[in-house]
């Protein structure tokens, strides 16, 4: 009796599970199939594509009106810069918050969360004419400068990472004679992997997914990141060239969602060591 | 025997530097000597402009005067130029005041040292000082400097925008002049009746929204995760990698994607429902089912982020509370409910929180989803999906309604601000943070 019920129950969870992975999977392999699917229309007969080409991709990078291959190297460039210098930013920022009990440090932790609750774009008008002053609007540094300016708002996280890891490590340290300097190199930066890597693979993508900022600052075609370039791709021709936009989903999509997938046990723990010391 | 620091301080407060250069710190006192110098060039000309600017926020518009026989444009004064020009040079001359006011406590103390007879640091001697006790002044400057001038000043810009008349048509520089007008956007805003419909609608609207969506990925999280964590399930890495994919796409692109999933006119999900017979849903285009859609498609992004959350800390419950609890004959459902939620949500009540107040600004599944509409008529500048963010963003960059969108701006901060410092207050982490370790 016991046992028929385990296997009921057991059953009806295999079958959700499968019902939950379905949809989970749909949307994507929706995308995947359409950027196969011959013809540039939203609306298709099938799911299953009759004929597989690879035309869009090819169209993506030869086409004169679509510079997708212009776009995507922006970004990577964007991306790499912004990733290294605000994981540097936002590091050392941390660990000095973390680490040192210092007049102001209480006040900077409350500025650091007061500030993050503005709606990030009530700034945005101030920034483009700060851009526009500096002579950097529509340049990639300009992106690169702001973004990693607000970078260290977003440190919590990190913070609360380096509470965790014993003082009393870098006090030995310390006492050995070892600078502060050569402390905070030499002893946190190689336990900090996990969270080193969680920080510079959010700013990387970060920058994938942001077009609301890019788009006001990039007025040139040539210089746009791939988010600003998709989202007109939808925007203006939704169902008549809907495969070229799911190829152009495909390329941005794979290379971000499989850092992702590999690099998912640092991000469970970024995740959650937010959350435990509730 | 107070001479030395006398004459230090006083000397420094003369001329940044000098006081050092009394302490026989040369090259200290050179340096604060040339930074002086150099602010001093750059801001004199400068700070009576910057005031006259904000005060006046400019007298003269932009005109054509007739040359001869050919009209000429004599540029005017573009009031919002003068606002953050002015804020600019006011916030160097707040970090050059800082600096003066660190050099006269500098000479202050060498001078006391002079006193004592004791030596004063060498310059050398000063730098492996300032690395040792200041390390982490020096490790935050940067990272302050980046904040205090692209976000802390266009945040104190903004708010003063809220307290001026810039808003199209009739106040747009350079063409015309920008005014302050007090809290008139605000009395505008509440009382009268165009804006204050639009207003109460919206801000319903988003609070119904922060808290479906909020609850919904949460217990939607739960749910997963309790799925994957039960006895007898197999491969359960295979599972979490397969659920946690909704997370690793880019939400710019999944929001697109979906955007096109649900269209109602060429969309497969329309075309699904319709081979069972059903006709087609208005997913986007009718105000209910949109929000129906803004929600559903939230939790397809959401609950991967509560079940990864929860996951781990499903983990960390103690075994030997479900082991007593078998002892005592519980049941699942009475382990779950006295064991498992109590310790999930006292763990996750802060992240919760914030969750919410995230929720109140989620721009992005909105804005690429529905773009705030179906449109509503009796709004101004908003439809039926738009959040209050939505809201300023439109009111921004498509209408030029800046002083409203500031003001806005200012209320959604006053919301959020509220529930975050309650919750950081009482989180324990904040409290207790010394008590780690």
């Amino acid at each position: 009796m016991r046992k028929w019920k385990n296997n009921v129950r057991l059953t009806l969870s295999y079958a959700l599970l499968l019902l939950i992975s379905a949809v989970a999977i749909y949307p994507a392999l929706w995308v995947v199939l359409s950027s196969l699917r011959p013809g540039g229309s939203l609306y298709s007969e099938h799911f299953w594509p009759r004929q597989f080409t690879l035309v869009h991709y090819a169209e993506l990078f030869t086409s004169k009106a679509y510079l997708y291959g212009t776009w995507y190297l922006n970004t990577l460039k964007i991306a790499v810069v912004t990733m290294i210098l605000s994981t540097i930013l936002v590091t050392l920022s941390m660990y000095a918050l973390s680490r040192f009990r210092f007049r102001g440090r209480k006040t900077a932790l409350t500025v650091m969360l007061v500030l993050g609750m503005f709606p990030s774009f009530m700034s945005l008008i101030a920034i483009y004419i700060i851009l526009l002053q500096l002579n950097l609007l529509d340049t990639h540094m300009a992106l690169i400068l702001v973004y990693s300016a607000g970078a260290a708002l977003g440190g919590f996280i990190v913070k609360g990472f380096f509470d965790t890891i014993p003082r009393s490590l870098d006090e030995a340290a310390r006492i050995d004679g070892a600078s502060h300097l050569q402390v905070f190199a030499k002893i946190m930066l190689p336990l900090s992997k996990p969270m080193l890597t969680y920080v510079a693979l959010t700013s990387f993508t970060g920058v994938w997914g942001d077009f609301i900022f890019a788009r006001l600052v990039l007025r040139t075609k040539e210089n746009w990141t791939v988010a600003v370039g998709m989202w007109d791709l939808v925007n203006s021709l939704q169902n008549s060239n809907f495969t070229m936009f799911a190829a152009g989903s495909v390329l941005v999509a794979i290379p971000i969602t499989l850092l992702f997938i590999f690099l998912q046990r640092f991000l469970v723990q970024g995740l959650t060591s937010g959350a435990s010391k509730g | 025997m107070k001479q030395h620091r006398t004459i230090a301080v006083l000397l420094s407060i003369v001329l940044q530097g000098l006081g050092q250069i009394y302490n026989r710190q040369w090259l200290k006192g050179i340096l604060f000597m040339l930074l002086e110098v150099a602010g001093f060039i750059y801001i004199a000309p400068r700070l009576g402009g910057a005031i006259w600017g904000l005060v006046t926020l400019g007298e003269k518009t932009q005109k054509f005067v007739k040359v001869g026989k050919v009209a000429q444009m004599v540029k005017g004064d573009h009031s919002i130029f003068l606002i953050l020009d002015g804020l600019i040079i006011l916030f160097l001359v707040f970090v050059l005041l800082g600096v003066y006011v660190w050099n006269i406590a500098d000479a202050y103390r060498n001078g006391k040292l002079r006193d004592e007879k004791k030596a004063v640091n060498t310059f050398r001697q000063s730098y492996e000082h300032a690395t040792t006790f200041y390390f982490p002044y020096f490790m935050l400057a940067l990272p302050a400097l980046g904040v205090l001038f692209f976000t802390i000043m266009p945040i104190v810009f903004t708010v003063m925008l809220a307290f001026t008349n810039y808003s199209a048509p009739d106040h747009i520089p350079p063409a015309k002049l920008v005014d302050w007008v007090g809290f008139k956007t605000f009395v505008d805003l509440v009382k009268m009746k165009s804006w204050s419909h639009t207003f109460v609608g919206v801000l319903v609207w988003t609070i119904i929204w922060a808290v479906l969506a909020t609850v919904t990925t949460y217990f939607g999280g739960i749910l997963v995760a309790l799925l994957i964590e039960q006895k007898g399930i197999r491969f359960r890495k295979l599972w979490r990698t397969i659920f946690i994919i909704p997370y690793a796409i880019p939400q710019l692109i999944s929001l697109l994607v979906m955007k096109n999933l649900f269209n109602g006119q060429f969309g497969p999900i329309n075309q699904y429902l319709g081979y069972f017979g059903l006709g087609g849903l208005p997913w986007l285009t009718d105000p209910f089912w949109a929000k129906v859609t803004v929600i559903t498609v939230n939790m397809w992004i959401g609950i991967p982020v509560s079940m990864v959350l929860i996951l781990g800390i499903l983990t960390s419950i103690p075994r030997d509370l479900y082991e007593a609890a078998d002892v005592d004959g519980a049941s699942t459902l009475q382990k779950f409910r006295i064991i498992t939620m109590p310790f999930i949500l006292f763990s996750t009540m802060p992240i919760l929180i914030m969750q919410f107040a995230g929720n109140i600004n989620n721009f992005n599944v909105i804005f690429l989803l529905t773009g705030g509409n179906p449109a509503k008529g009796d709004y101004q500048f908003a439809g039926a999906t738009d959040l209050l963010i939505t809201w300023l963003y439109k009111l921004t960059l498509d209408n030029n309604k800046y002083n409203v969108a500031s003001a806005v701006g200012i209320i959604i901060f006053l919301i959020v601000a509220i529930f975050s410092i309650w919750n950081f207050r009482r989180s324990k982490s904040f409290k207790e943070e010394d008590m780690i370790q």
